[in-house]
This record gives C-alpha cells, structure tokens and sequence, in this order.
C-alpha cells in the first residue's frame, strides 16, 4: 500500500500517545502514571504540529508538559504516603471497576462507530504548507 | 490517506481512556490527571476539525487555546484542593472522602 510519510508519521504519533494514555491509567506506581501522562502531552503536542496548528503545539508543550506537569509531580509528592509502588491501585471493588471498563469501552465504541459511519469519514484535507513541520510531512 | 475521521477516533479513544482512568482509579490525583487526558482528546477534536473543515479561520485553535487556559487553572485549584483535605485526613483516597454520604 502506498504511505506516504505523514501517514506514517500520524500512525507512529498516535501510537505513542495512545500506548502513553495506557501507560498511564494502568500503572499502580503513581510517579510512573505522571511520566507516561508528560509523554501522551508531547505526543499530542506533535499531533498539533501535523495539523498545522504551530502554535497550538508550542502552548501545549509550554503549559501542559511545561508546568502542569511539574504541579502534577509537585502534588504527587507532597501527598504520597507509604510506598511509591503501591500508590495508584485500582478502586477495590471489583464491581466499579468493571462498570468503569464497561463504561468506557461502551463510549469509545459508540463514538468511533458513530463518526465512522458519518459524512466526517470522507473529509480529506489540503496539504499543510505554511509551516516547516507541513512541508516536511507532506501534509495531511 | 489520514483524513478526519482517523483524528476523531483517536480523540474518542483517549476520551474513552481517560474516562476509565476517572472511573476506576481511587488516586485523587490520579483521577484528576485522567481528566487532563480528557481534555487533550477534547482539544485534538477542536483542532483537526479546524484543519480538515475551516481552514481558513482560526476558531478550532482559538477554543483549544481557551480549553487549555481553564485546564491549567482548573489543575492548580484541584491539586490545592486535594493537598488541603490530605493535611486533615490524611489519606487520598476517595472511599475515605465521605463527609456528604449522608
């Protein structure tokens, strides 16, 4: 099949931001969820760019992976209490926790299926032309 | 080809994501950081549909900035929140949060 580089650069991207978000809501060690959560920020960061929002991208990197990271491990912490390996376990019923999982996938699915059976799946943009990061990509 | 209906579906699957995290996480502040991941998904919405059905204007952008400004605030004032209740009772977890359970 015929890739060109920014579909390639979209998949890579959105992998990493996706493995990123799963990283982050899996992980029992809190310092670990708030490191994979900096790395989904920079990995969106570069979605912006793919976009053509420069700018977006940079207020992102500047205000998301700049300080509300560093609030977030601030926060983290002042109010960690015993060991780090064991504080960001999953609600202790099981049955929330299974409504939370049922919830979620049940929206994700409604969602995706809804805007993939819509007129939005036929949209494709003009190439990205007015910034370095566009040229290079190829646009999308 | 990426067209607009691959940007969406990422959007929704890290909405999806973080609204696991929201659930079924019993972390304060990991719940507030699911939340940031909502918001995110929220603003790759506003800005792929800024590219693929206005591009001439900036309005997608202009609201994600806008989102990203209340995000950060909203941040601020949640983790001072949580840090005020954690010097009384000790504990984040949110089982322990109870004081409106009647």
């Amino acid at each position: 099949m015929n890739m060109s580089f920014g579909d390639l650069a979209f998949f890579i991207i959105a992998a990493i931001t996706i493995l990123a978000a799963l990283g982050m809501v899996l992980s029992r060690n809190i310092v670990h969820s708030a490191l994979a959560l900096i790395l989904s920020f920079i990995a969106v960061a570069g979605l912006f760019f793919s976009l053509g929002a420069g700018f977006l991208g940079l207020v992102q990197i500047l205000v998301y992976a700049g300080a509300i990271s560093v609030l977030i491990i601030f926060a983290v912490m002042l109010v960690m209490r015993g060991d780090a390996g064991q504080s960001n376990l999953f609600n202790s019923s099981l049955g929330t926790h299974l409504w939370g999982v049922f919830l979620a996938s049940l929206l994700t699915v409604s969602l995706s299926a809804a805007i993939y059976f819509s007129e939005f799946a036929s949209v494709k943009g003009k190439p990205v032309e007015d910034d370095i990061a566009g040229k290079i990509c190829g646009g999308v | 080809m990426i067209g607009l209906a691959h940007y969406l579906i990422l959007g929704s699957c890290l909405f999806g994501i973080g609204m696991y995290g929201v659930l079924a996480k019993r972390n304060a502040v990991a719940i507030l950081m699911s939340v940031e991941l909502m918001l995110n998904a929220v603003n790759i919405n506003f800005a792929a549909i800024n590219h693929f059905l206005n591009p001439g204007q900036l309005v997608g952008q202009l609201f994600a900035i806008f989102v990203i400004v209340v995000a950060a605030a909203e941040v601020a004032v949640g983790l001072a929140l949580i840090i005020s209740i954690y010097r009384h009772r000790k504990s984040v977890n949110l089982n322990d949060f109870n004081l409106m359970k009647w």
